[in-house]
């Protein structure tokens, strides 16, 4: 149990996808305008981080990884050249479904989630966790709570991004700074108190 | 688009358009990988030439791609592309590919890729496009090495691993910023840039929300 509160710990704070690795950049700096965006954005992507990187790694340990396919008779197969093809196909399909599912059962969160579904198989942060799934070599209890703490982490570091530019853009800023320039800078000085996390470890 | 020149569309994304300062595309995957310039500029030719590449294929195919599945047909063309490269680097320089880690199947994901795809190659034809990929992918690549150049130079002493300011651990004079080698600098070298990149060429600047208005109240003066 310890090992999983440490490995969550971890992934949000310590190795936040955005603020550590620059994962998920592009919508992180174009959906954080206003708060009540960057919240539903945070929820889908915790939602699909928890679902793609277990499913993921089931593939991975038992089609793709070398020898993997030896239940299947094939014991000397090593399909892992073919890992970004897969891990892009599921996270496609797998927002796909999800659309599907919440527009039949749960309208509301549909429609709230609206267009940031579909942005979400473009988003880094998705696809660089499965990645990091597969070199850290997790297992498939690690897979779903490190899913879940990448998911969250990202999740946090939006919504505090879009609090500051509510109030940022009240502020009077050079006129090269304006927009993109100081959101940087402040995603800059963001990172660098997300560092301070740095060590900690149960 | 049917008259822009191919010298246009090769250098108008470096400066005038440039992707990751004008069209905030393709940050994701691409600043973690600037902490030295050998590392950066394998990183940029695997954009520059993914980009490309699948550019040529998308607008190959664009006339017989149905609508509806077109971003799966241009995933899949940019995935394979992908691995390649990543397969490529494995072979040739491993060492490299190993600091890499998990950047470059990043690239899948890079969006200046996907939308020069949507963007450009659905609408042009291959030669057009595939210029237009290499522009994008130099674009992305100054500055690249601008950030790298800077975080090398200030974090380590070094450039392409040569060291030109000799540290203070080795028995040189040069106090290294380890800053630089952290993630938060490549955030204020990026907007130190971009606001650079706009005092040179005003037209960029972002018309603000709100105007300041001016001290009405005459205080205590």
């Amino acid at each position: 149990m310890e090992h999983y509160i440490s490995l969550i710990l971890k992934a949000v704070f310590v190795e936040n996808m955005a603020l550590a690795f620059f994962l998920g950049m592009c919508t992180f700096l174009a959906i954080s305008k206003k708060i009540e965006a960057a919240v539903g954005l945070g929820i889908a992507v915790v939602v699909v981080l928890t679902l793609t990187v277990p499913v993921n790694n089931l593939i991975y340990n038992n089609i793709l990884r070398e020898g993997a396919l030896g239940w299947a008779g094939l014991p000397n197969i090593d399909l892992s050249f073919l890992g970004l093809l897969t891990y892009i196909g599921v996270i496609a399909a797998m927002v796909q479904i999800m659309e599907m599912v919440l527009d039949k059962y749960i309208p509301a969160l549909y429609s709230a989630l609206g267009v940031f579904l579909p942005l979400i198989t473009v988003n880094c942060a998705i696809m660089g966790a499965s990645l990091f799934m597969v070199e850290r070599d997790y297992t498939f209890g690690e897979s779903v709570v490190y899913g879940f703490g990448a998911g969250l982490g990202w999740a946090l570091a939006i919504v505090a991004l879009a609090g500051i530019r509510e109030k940022l853009k009240y502020s009077d800023v050079p006129e090269g700074l304006r927009g993109l320039g100081i959101t940087f800078i402040t995603v800059g000085l963001m990172s660098l108190g997300f560092m301070s996390f740095s060590g900690i470890s149960l | 688009m049917a008259d822009t020149s191919a010298k246009q569309v090769l250098l108008e994304p470096i400066f005038s358009n440039n992707p990751i300062a004008l069209q905030i595309l393709g940050i994701c995957s691409a600043l973690a990988v600037t902490t030295s310039l050998n590392v950066t500029i394998v990183m940029c030719i695997s954009v520059i030439a993914v980009t490309a590449f699948s550019n040529l294929a998308v607008s190959l195919v664009r006339t017989q791609i149905p609508n509806s599945i077109r971003i799966i047909v241009q995933m899949t063309i940019i995935a394979s592309l992908v691995i390649v490269v990543d397969q490529v680097l494995k072979a040739y320089a491993y060492e490299i590919s190993k600091q890499l880690s998990v950047f470059v199947g990043l690239i899948i994901t890079n969006c200046i890729v996907m939308g020069r795809a949507e963007g450009f190659a659905m609408k042009n034809g291959p030669w057009l496009s595939f210029l237009d990929g290499i522009g994008n992918g130099l674009g992305y690549s100054v500055l690249l090495l601008f950030v790298a150049f800077f975080r090398e130079l200030l974090g380590a002493g070094s450039l392409f691993g040569v060291s030109l300011m000799p540290v203070v651990n080795e028995g040189g004079w040069y106090i290294p910023n380890g800053l630089l080698l952290l993630p938060p600098s490549a955030f204020f070298i990026i907007g130190l840039a971009i606001w650079g990149l706009r005092a040179w060429k005003p037209e960029q600047v972002e018309v603000p929300e709100y105007k300041m208005s001016r001290h009405k109240a005459k205080e205590a003066f």
